[in-house]
């Protein structure tokens, strides 16, 4: 995996792998909290940090006690329980020395312990074999793409509110038509820069 | 009768993907093939049914406080189970849904059936509310792939095409929003017209 450049993987991650449009992951808090902006930006947030955090985590994990001990099958129930009670950590952490950030993220860790990219970026990294700073990179990248793709999700979303859209289309298939156009769209990144 | 009921009620009523709008990222990420659909269906009911009868099993004598954890390592344990047998029988269909068979462990319908009714009832209404729902999952599931497949790729199953110029589109990832988006409005619209 060498060849591949940082820069290659950050850019996969953010825009032609789109974590939400091209993957199809964490989708459930995608549709269920992009109705206002604010909230969004939150659960952005929340996922950036978690995410990077408990990715470098399981790549330490995985490497130095499951690949040594010979206990691979054991990393689905390792893996989820470990981004469980990291969740819990780092609300602690939060609350105690960084408590205006504590404030802004609060409601939101919770959710993100559900949210199903995180583990799938802890797996995923297992599966492509990337080294510790690749799969830093790699989180990064995954998670500001499920900041852009949010965002111009809500964005299109409060607009679409005051629409007169036929009544049995109103709310989540609506949601779902513009969720299909913007993954429209994203396909169109593919190969760029020869990715 | 009432036993009927818990069963018959995943399936339609309640259905966990179209009603309750659970479980959304193996639904649209792996129905790109009525094959694929079909595994992960079957991956899917054989985990739910197996973990909300263990909980419903153990139900006395798990604690109350730590019952979640608990029923994630029930989980991650089967899941474990029917990640190795798929690698093991079928490598083909392991390799296409890849990181979505792990990521069983945190579909929603899973957990959430385990905390809202393996929990409180008793052994023979668990497994059929798990069949219930499983069946619910597959059926919906195994319709999209169908769907998707028919006009993507204008085969059904990998049978002999019949549809020529097919639309490609339907198996990338727009086709799988559009496709539940217009399935959900059918839906909504066929309940309006009931009333």
């Amino acid at each position: 995996m060498d060849e591949v450049s940082l820069f290659g993987i950050f850019i996969s991650a953010l825009l032609i792998n789109n974590i939400i449009l091209m993957r199809f992951l964490g989708l459930c808090s995608f549709f269920g909290v992009s109705r206002q902006m604010e909230v969004s930006l939150g659960m952005s947030m929340a996922v950036i940090f978690v995410m990077t955090i408990s990715s470098a985590v399981t790549w330490i994990l995985y490497h130095a006690f499951l690949l040594p001990l010979n206990v691979e099958f054991l990393k689905i129930s390792t893996f989820i329980l470990v981004i469980a009670s990291l969740v819990q950590l780092e609300e602690l952490f939060l609350k105690r020395h960084i408590p205006h950030l504590y404030r802004a993220l609060g409601i939101y860790l919770p959710l993100v312990t559900t949210n199903c990219a995180i583990l799938a970026v802890a797996f995923l990294h297992v599966d492509y074999n990337y080294a510790f700073i690749q799969t830093v990179i790699y989180a990064l990248g995954v998670s500001l793409g499920y900041t852009v793709a949010i965002m111009l999700f809500t964005g299109i979303r409060i607009r679409l509110e005051i629409a007169p859209i036929p009544e049995p289309l109103k709310g989540y298939p609506t949601a779902f038509f513009i969720a299909a156009l913007m993954s429209l769209a994203f396909l169109g990144f593919k190969g760029l820069f020869g990715l | 009768m009432a036993k009927l009921k818990s069963f018959t009620n995943g399936v339609l009523r309640e259905n966990p993907v179209l009603v309750l709008v659970l479980g959304l990222c193996p639904l649209l990420a792996v129905s790109n093939t009525a094959i694929n659909a079909l595994g992960m269906g079957i991956a899917t009911i054989f985990v739910l049914t197996l973990s909300s009868t263990v909980v419903s099993l153990c139900r006395k004598v798990i604690p109350e406080d730590i019952r979640i954890p608990i029923f994630v390592i029930i989980i991650s344990t089967f899941v474990t189970i029917a990640d190795y047998f798929m690698a093991a029988y079928f490598p083909p269909l392991h390799r296409s849904l890849g990181v979505f068979i792990p990521l069983i462990v945190v579909n929603c319908i899973i957990l959430a059936r385990a905390e809202a009714f393996a929990y409180r009832n008793s052994l023979i209404d668990s497994f059929l509310d798990a069949l219930g729902m499983g069946l619910g999952f597959i059926l919906v599931i195994v319709t999209i792939g169908i769907i998707r497949e028919v006009l993507g790729n204008g085969t059904i199953f990998g049978s002999s095409r019949f549809i020529f110029h097919p639309a490609l589109i339907m198996v990338f990832p727009p086709g799988a929003y559009l496709t539940i988006g217009f399935l959900m409005g059918i839906l909504n619209w066929w309940k309006n017209r009931r009333k």
